[in-house]
């Protein structure tokens, strides 16, 4: 098989693929109940879905199943894991604001600068969504080439969490295989 | 249905306590930056929070898992929009407060 040929294996696959996603999506959204009630009425109702899935999918089906990517399923099984830890962050940190606004710790911001081992987009928008999301600390910017971000931390603790013990850097980096 | 009524209004209670603390902390924090932290931090729990009420007193439905969407997709629009306030405010060379300035 050469290279041609895959690359036209790989299109129909992706295109095949999203339009399945994409119309399991408009059935969940909008025509479950409609079923229920008239089972007779199928094809007039689900023309419907069908067009707008095929619009969705030549538009997004280059972006849908990318190209390239090694070790996607790996990756999706260390994301879960991640995921529940980044829920429970989020819960730390809405008890640390609540206490800094009623004054039982104390507020003292500063500006922090540091440079991490990630480099890939998808790493680097977890990251920054995640510095967003755990106690005191929002991404300012990011600088992809050497993997630097500018953060703004509300008191010192925050701020040494993030340059000094570097938990959740090594965890982000462990999901993308990025250390 | 009282136990149900009851958990999910303790949930809606913990929401709306978490957005009311969101915005004493808008005015009461001294700058633009750690205003945006008491908004962006609180909304998100207090908007998770109600959404898993109406859940709880929906009951499962397909309005169960729309709600669920709507959660999802507040947690990844959430963080964006407050680091592009503080990205806008950081480039334009906005002062950061320090400890022992006057409010601004």
């Amino acid at each position: 098989m050469d290279l041609v040929e895959m690359k036209r294996d790989h299109r129909a696959f992706a295109i095949i693929l999203t339009f399945c996603v994409m119309f399991a999506f408009w059935m969940l959204l909008s025509a479950w109940t409609v079923y229920l009630v008239e089972p007779y009425d199928l094809f007039v109702v689900s023309s419907k879905g069908i067009l707008a899935a095929l619009i969705v999918t030549f538009l997004t089906y280059e972006i849908f199943v990318p190209n390239r990517g090694e070790n996607v399923l790996l990756k999706m099984q260390r994301f879960i894991p991640y995921l529940g830890w980044e829920l429970w962050q989020i819960y730390l940190a809405t008890i640390d604001v609540t206490k800094r606004v009623f004054g039982i710790l104390e507020v003292d911001p500063r500006i922090i600068e540091f440079d991490t081992t990630l480099r890939s987009d998808f790493a680097l928008v977890t990251f920054g969504n995640s510095i967003t999301l755990t106690p005191g600390t929002i991404t300012i910017d990011i600088e992809p080439e050497k993997g630097r971000y500018i953060v703004h931390a509300i008191a010192k603790e925050p701020a040494d969490s993030l340059t000094v013990d570097q938990i959740m850097q090594k965890k982000v980096g462990y999901v993308f295989m990025e250390e | 249905m009282l136990a149900i009524d009851v958990v999910s209004t303790v949930f809606l209670a913990l929401g709306a306590f978490f957005m009311i603390t969101g915005t004493i902390g808008l005015l009461k924090f001294p700058d633009f930056y750690t205003r945006l932290h008491a908004t962006g931090k609180c909304d998100t729990l207090g908007q998770i929070l109600v959404i898993i009420g109406c859940m709880i007193y929906e009951g499962f439905t397909l309005i169960t898992i729309k709600l669920l969407m709507v959660s999802a997709f507040y947690l990844l629009v959430g963080p964006a929009g407050t680091h592009a306030l503080m990205k806008a405010a950081y480039v334009t060379g906005l002062p950061v407060w320090k400890k022992g300035d006057k409010r601004m």
